[in-house]
């Protein structure tokens, strides 16, 4: 009995200082994907780099914590999030009600909307469930584009990829009808990429709170309150005092925080 | 969602899933069966302008992992599409099930090729010889003597590339073929519920289960001989013992 008392207290001690990294946290591991260009990628040199990288990095500094950059496949973000591998993921993630029931987001870092892409030429107008039917329409994997293509058009043959990457690569080889992606890394593909020249946007963008939320947000675990908290003041300042445009003018032509031209 | 709910709300989709796998697999498996006997024969026998590309591709498919010969097939059929239409391929080519099928039967075919070469050489010699030695032409020689041997000696190393090539087509996820581990991982991204992985693994689990125990007793109805013996030897055995 003694040897089992001994034991607890030393298996309390144990935790006690496991917990304490987490607690009293100056590093802090930031998550994120590294296939969502130009918000996300890993950069020629094999850095992670871009829009979100650089936010990311930036509020780090504001909060004084040194912040380590982690990058995880799409499937595995939320999970990995929850297993305490990074402590928040700034990945262009939607503020969605689905996500919410796993983890908190902060206040949203830029607007969020999609839109439908297809092969120059196809004449694609009909966008109700019967126009699609039968097509082939593509995105990438546990999205809100994934969500949107399986709920709006349920009759298509619905193809999901692991990154948008391997999504846009199936486009441009003329595997899709019709791809269902994020605004800007769209418009960026089909008008800055060799590969995207196949194709164009089609349709009105698609800005349905169901399906976009409220936004792009940082995601941090419930529990974690006060870095949310840090987060959003952080975010407040560099929206404040002139970083964040600093930031967006390096990648975007118009102001994504509202998705506007200025 | 618990464990159980995982299955109660999603069995169709698990269903469905592990239908397109063992479709993917039975498919698979006969394409090579079909193609291996005649190819591991030449493998051993024929001229050599024959063997070294057989030995190339054998050892080419043997030496690469599966998931590189997958997006190979897949993503590079697609950089050479224009050509593909020219032959009319590319409708085959335009499908990820053809793709994933394409790549698991020429898999599947190596593999097949070098067991059945085991199987061919494993023939004793003294069978062949009494066979030539009662006249049987050389067809004759092959359906009596030969490929029965062959298989009998054969048979538990197909049985076990059967399964490998079952648990392998869970590759076909990743070019969004929608087979049981496709199935599974649509469903975790709509659940991050991890149980999800462990309904899928249980899945594979009881199809290879039921799948060894019809190859056993399939072993048993093609090589009656080898366990008649085992029991007799057993019996004797025992019979030592009383």
């Amino acid at each position: 009995m003694k040897y089992g008392r001994l034991m607890a207290a030393g298996l309390a001690m144990g935790l006690a200082v496991a917990a304490l990294p987490a607690g009293a946290a100056d590093k802090l591991k930031l998550g994120t994907e590294g296939a969502f260009p130009p918000f996300n990628y890993i950069d020629a040199s094999g850095n992670l780099a871009g829009f979100d990288i650089d936010i990311g990095v930036e509020l780090c500094k504001r909060m004084e914590v040194e912040c380590e950059l982690v990058a995880q496949d799409w499937d595995g973000i939320i999970p990995g999030l929850l297993a305490k591998k990074y402590d928040f993921i700034i990945a262009s993630m939607f503020i969605t009600d689905e996500r919410k029931k796993q983890v908190s987001f902060t206040d949203p870092y830029y607007a969020a909307a999609m839109t439908h892409v297809a092969p120059k030429g196809a004449g694609i107008t009909d966008f109700s469930a019967e126009g699609m039917a039968g097509k082939v329409i593509g995105a990438q994997s546990g999205t809100t584009q994934a969500a949107f293509i399986e709920k709006v058009y349920p009759d298509a043959d619905i193809r999901l990829y692991g990154t948008q990457d391997e999504a846009n690569l199936d486009m441009a080889n003329g595997r899709l009808d019709l791809m269902v992606g994020d605004v800007i890394p769209s418009v960026d593909w089909v008008s800055k990429t060799d590969d995207g020249a196949c194709c164009e946007i089609v349709g009105e963008p698609i800005t349905d709170r169901e399906f976009v939320g409220d936004g792009t947000g940082i995601a941090v675990r419930k529990e974690d309150n006060a870095l949310r908290e840090n987060l959003n003041k952080a975010l407040a300042e560099i929206l404040a005092d002139g970083t964040y445009k600093k930031i967006n003018d390096k990648y975007f032509t118009i102001n994504v925080y509202t998705m506007k031209a200025e | 969602m618990d464990f159980e709910g995982i299955i109660l709300t999603y069995w169709p989709k698990f269903l469905e899933g592990t239908l397109v796998t063992l479709q993917l697999t039975f498919f698979g498996v006969t394409i090579a069966a079909l193609l291996s006997p005649p190819l591991a024969m030449l493998r051993l026998k024929g001229p050599r302008a024959v063997q070294i590309p057989l030995r190339i591709y054998v050892s080419f498919v043997r030496g690469t992992p599966m998931l590189a010969q997958l997006f190979l097939i897949y993503y590079g059929s697609g950089q050479f599409r224009p050509l593909l239409q020219e032959v009319g391929l590319w409708g085959f080519f335009r499908e990820p099930y053809n793709c994933a099928l394409l790549t698991f039967a020429l898999n599947s075919t190596a593999y097949q090729i070098e067991i059945i070469r085991g199987g061919l050489m494993g023939v004793p010699h003294g069978e062949i010889e009494a066979a030539d030695g009662i006249g049987m032409s050389t067809w004759t020689k092959y359906r009596r003597v030969i490929l029965p041997h062959t298989y009998r000696i054969a048979w538990p190393a197909l049985g076990n590339e059967i399964i490998l090539l079952m648990k392998a087509s869970a590759l076909a996820s990743v070019v969004t073929v929608f087979d049981l581990m496709g199935q599974t991982r649509l469903i975790f991204s709509k659940t991050f519920d991890l149980s999800a992985y462990a309904w899928a693994a249980l899945i594979y689990l009881i199809i290879t289960t039921v799948f060894v125990t019809l190859w056993r007793i399939s072993e048993r109805t093609i090589s009656p001989q080898i366990f008649a013996s085992k029991r007799k030897d057993r019996a004797v055995i025992a019979g030592m013992r009383g």
